[in-house]
């Protein structure tokens, strides 16, 4: 646990004196703190190409009027630099009269240990295993040309200090770690990625050479894609897998279903609450409660404690997810998806983990019920136009259906719906619901948090797939 | 106020000579502070105020041809003896790597010229309070816009760069920036879209009116958008979505893709990849410029480079460490491109929107689709059906695709330029592509 006071020349009273002054008669704010440590080791073209280490300390100075927001935030935790915030969120806030909100439910589960997995594993010992990985996938055969591999470790160390002295903390573990691999055959180049990661121990997840496994991961996505012909053009049936897939879900109504979208009423779904916007047996679910999992938080990052939020039940809208600032304004309650990057960004509502429920069919009765279509297991990533409801998502593994069977695998490209249609043309959920290994990040107005996703395999009845064969 | 280079230069000198008493035979530190204002208007009302002070400080140290680096946004130097400390150690444990080093010190930029990019105005909140009331006001202006969201942000920012060859620059740099996304509502759709303005000089910005007025017409005209079949049709790329084309064209031609044999580039040095009139170039001294630069990010002088001269592809863009391993000098391109455009085409805009009887013309583009090993090209895509040079309907929910090496045998180029953003393309049409929609 970081003691933020420690070598500053602010005592932890004067500060909050400072924070109660700034914000009497706001309606919400709290200082944020932060000190997160982080490392980086790359091993790429054969060598470690990179190893490095940042350690980064501040704090965020947020005052809420009504619908206004002013923050300011600085490296330098000072008396000074405080006073200069507070300074500064007062001028914005000229004139206010607001009743600060006091309330905030508390919890005491948590949802990862407090370790700092970077020093549980020794420099040498990760040095070794990117080698490792390098030696193994190269001798594989002489159509592998390229090897990347890396670990990404980080402990966030956060504190929350409201308006009166409340006090809210959490000290967060993030572990990842990639392998990509590109192949080569007949002057044809392809690569595959894959990688595992989430809140707890690198070791974890590569003990008993399970790295293996990822490195095996990799390298049959990049062969699969050696083989690859053109994609077809235009609107047919799309089996979607389990697991990653899911970035469909995240895209297609996940941000439409952020809190702050639906206030301004710039989402396609802000008027469908209570409506139904997906086929029967669609159920989806965004939880920040998951042990371990890479979307998961004990406390958001203002303090509340995550939940599990039923977006969608059964085909119809439920809830929108919600930070302090826009339940607030929609009367409604937290439900503890109030996320920031890091100390330098506002809240904002955003996903956690966000997954459709199993339903009962099975992946094999989905591929036989297409006569022309796709089926599509892996995925780059998406983006989503919130206001006219247009998603994409980029297949970076597919295959063609035929006669309702599995053919050839197809060149990665991207398939374009649209959000608020997209769950209606659902026409099977399938039994075998699959988290994704743990590796996404989501980035909305300039912000990338830590997100998970899940859902079982899927037919969709017409999507428009971007491939380049008419 | 942002930190003075005394500042700065006490900070990086500090780190230097700490990291070669304990024991570094090289060292490179970049010390920075960036300080930013923002204010957002939402539907004409003040919305949110930012302000935030980052103070950075990376530094890599070398051990013969062992290299490591940290980086920390606390500059206390109890701090920086822990980190540093923690850095030579880490340096010790790394493999070596024989392209590790410093650039050649013959290299590095002796003079530092003065491209004009630092404005020492300072743009009040109630300024650009006044700024933005006009500018949401000429944005809401139609009944059609239900929601309009503006910004405006002043950055002033100065660094230092510093090695232990000697090397020892920074210089000040300003930036104003204005945007507004507007939403438009009829019964059939809700559709959004933005215009934006950047400019090293605060008098330089876009009209508030005029910014605002442009963002309101160019999302009303999205309203009520049809869906296309898929076919083989001529797209234009709003100059907007064709900078993009050049962005991904910089990517494939970094050194560090072409040494690790990952670009559809790789190889082509020398050969046509473009179509006969095509010239880009690559211009880090350009007065105001949004991309200029005295010295890129390892302190090594950048000069012009023609990059494609008739669409002959001439350099790629080269630093230290990857240019060690193709044995070739660096060109001062770590850190990718400075102020990068494709020169004008012959024709205008007019006639390129006559050059077919119907094409489709592209104002935004959504995905990651561009893959830089294959050159293999997939988005989603929002525009206008284009019939007789004139614009005809506005269409969504489509994709595009084709392979950029294909994609750039294809391009013409109208007579459009502007230098908006640091990447500047005219207006932009590519025969050939396929187009996936119903």
């Amino acid at each position: 646990m970081s003691n933020f006071f420690e070598k500053s020349d602010v005592s932890r009273k004067e500060a909050e004196s400072i924070i109660s002054d700034t914000l009497q008669k706001c309606d919400d704010g709290e200082l944020y703190l932060e000190n997160s440590k982080s490392e980086s080791i790359l091993l790429d073209d054969n060598k470690i190409k990179n190893s490095s280490y940042n350690s980064d300390l501040g704090f965020g100075f947020r005052a809420i009027s009504d619908e206004v927001v002013a923050y300011s935030h600085s490296n330098e935790i000072s008396k000074n630099s405080l006073k200069q915030s507070s300074e500064n969120l007062k001028s914005t806030l000229k004139s206010v009269k607001g009743t600060y909100n006091h309330e905030i439910p508390k919890s005491n589960k948590k949802h990862y240990d407090n370790i700092n997995p970077i020093e549980q594993k020794s420099l040498n010992e990760k040095i070794k295993i990117l080698n490792d990985v390098n030696d193994y996938l190269r001798s594989k055969g002489d159509k592998v040309k390229q090897v990347t591999a890396n670990f990404l470790g980080e402990q966030k160390s956060v504190e929350i200090i409201r308006s009166g002295g409340e006090t809210l903390s959490d000290v967060r573990p993030l572990v990842r770690f990639n392998v990509s691999v590109m192949v080569e055959k007949d002057g044809r180049k392809e690569t595959g990625v894959y990688g595992v990661g989430g809140r707890q121990s690198y070791d974890s997840y590569l003990k008993d050479e399970n790295w293996k496994s990822v490195c095996d991961e990799a390298l049959r996505i990049a062969s699969v894609n050696l083989e690859s012909k053109p994609a077809p053009a235009g609107e047919m049936k799309v089996v979607l897998g389990p697991g990653w897939p899911a970035i469909l879900i995240h895209e297609a109504v996940g941000h439409g279903l952020e809190g702050d979208f639906n206030r301004k009423k710039t989402s396609a779904f802000h008027n469908l609450m209570g409506q139904k916007v997906a086929s029967e047996g669609v159920t989806i679910i965004d939880d920040g409660t998951i042990d371990n999992r890479r979307g998961s938080l004990t406390i958001d990052d203002e303090g509340t404690p995550t939940e599990r939020t039923v977006l969608i039940e059964n085909g119809i809208l439920k809830n929108f997810m919600q930070d302090r600032l826009n339940a607030r304004l929609m009367k409604t309650r937290s439900t503890g998806s109030g996320r920031r990057e890091n100390y330098r960004h506002i809240v904002l509502p955003r996903m956690r983990n966000t997954m459709m429920l199993s339903g009962k069919q099975t992946q094999e009765e989905m591929i036989k019920a297409v006569d022309k279509g796709i089926f599509a297991v892996s995925f780059g990533g998406g983006q989503v136009d919130i206001t006219s409801g247009k998603f994409v998502f980029n297949c970076t593994e597919a295959y063609e259906i035929v006669n309702g069977k599995i053919g050839s695998p197809i060149k990665g490209a991207t398939l374009i719906g649209d959000g608020p249609s997209i769950l209606k043309e659902v026409s099977m959920v399938g039994n075998d619901m699959m988290m994704d290994p743990g590796i996404g990040t989501c980035g909305k107005a300039g912000q990338g948090v830590p997100v998970g996703v899940a859902q079982p395999s899927i037919l969709i009845n017409k999507m428009t797939v971007g491939g380049t064969k008419l | 106020m942002v930190k003075d280079q005394e500042f700065l230069e006490t900070k990086a000198s500090y780190c230097l000579s700490l990291a070669k008493k304990l024991g570094a035979t090289d060292s490179s530190v970049i010390v920075k502070n960036s300080i930013s204002e923002t204010v957002n208007f939402r539907n004409k009302k003040l919305d949110e105020s930012n302000r935030s002070d980052d103070l950075g400080l990376s530094i890599t140290t070398y051990i013969g041809k062992k290299k490591s680096s940290i980086s920390s946004s606390n500059l206390l130097n109890d701090n920086l003896n822990i980190l540093i400390e923690k850095c030579i150690e880490t340096t010790k444990n790394t493999p070596e790597d024989e392209f590790n080093s410093l650039p050649d010190r013959d290299l590095f930029a002796k003079e530092v010229k003065d491209l004009n990019l630092y404005d020492e105005t300072h743009i009040e909140n109630n300024q650009k309070i006044d700024y933005l009331k006009k500018l949401e006001a000429a944005a809401s202006n139609d009944k059609k816009i239900v929601n309009t969201e503006s910004s405006f942000t002043q950055n002033k920012s100065n660094f230092v760069l510093a090695n232990s060859e000697g090397f020892c620059d920074g210089y000040k740099t300003s930036s104003f920036t204005a945007s507004s996304v507007t939403v438009a509502k009829d019964e059939k759709s809700m559709e959004r879209d933005y215009e934006y303005s950047s400019k090293c000089f605060l008098k330089d910005l876009d009209d508030a009116d005029e910014l605002g007025k442009l963002a309101a017409s160019q999302t009303i005209r999205k309203l009520s958008p049809k869906k296309i079949g898929s076919e083989k049709i001529a797209i234009i790329f709003d100059k907007r979505i064709a900078k993009g084309v050049l962005s991904t064209f910089a990517s494939a031609i970094s050194s560090s893709a072409i040494s690790r044999g990952t670009s559809f580039l790789k190889d082509k040095v020398n050969q046509k990849i473009f179509s006969d009139k095509i010239n880009v170039f690559d211009k880090p001294d350009m007065l105001k410029g949004l991309g200029s630069r005295n010295f890129d990010s390892e302190g090594v002088k950048t000069d012009t480079l023609r990059l494609v001269d008739q669409g002959i592809l001439k350099h790629y863009l080269i630093d230290t460490y990857n240019g060690k391993k193709l044995n070739l000098k660096s060109n001062g391109r770590c850190g990718g491109t400075s102020n990068l455009y494709f020169e004008n085409g012959n024709i205008s805009f007019k006639d390129l929107l006559n050059l077919n009887s119907k094409s489709l013309y592209i104002t935004e583009t959504i995905g990651h689709g561009s893959n830089i090993v294959t050159g293999d090209y997939s988005v989603g895509a929002t525009g206008f059906l284009i019939e007789n040079g004139e614009f005809k309907y506005p269409i969504n929910e489509i994709t595009i695709a084709g392979n950029f090496k294909d994609m750039f045998q294809n391009i013409t180029l109208a007579n459009d330029l502007e230098f908006k953003y640091a990447t500047n393309s005219p207006t932009m049409l590519i025969e050939g592509m396929v187009v996936a929609g119903k």
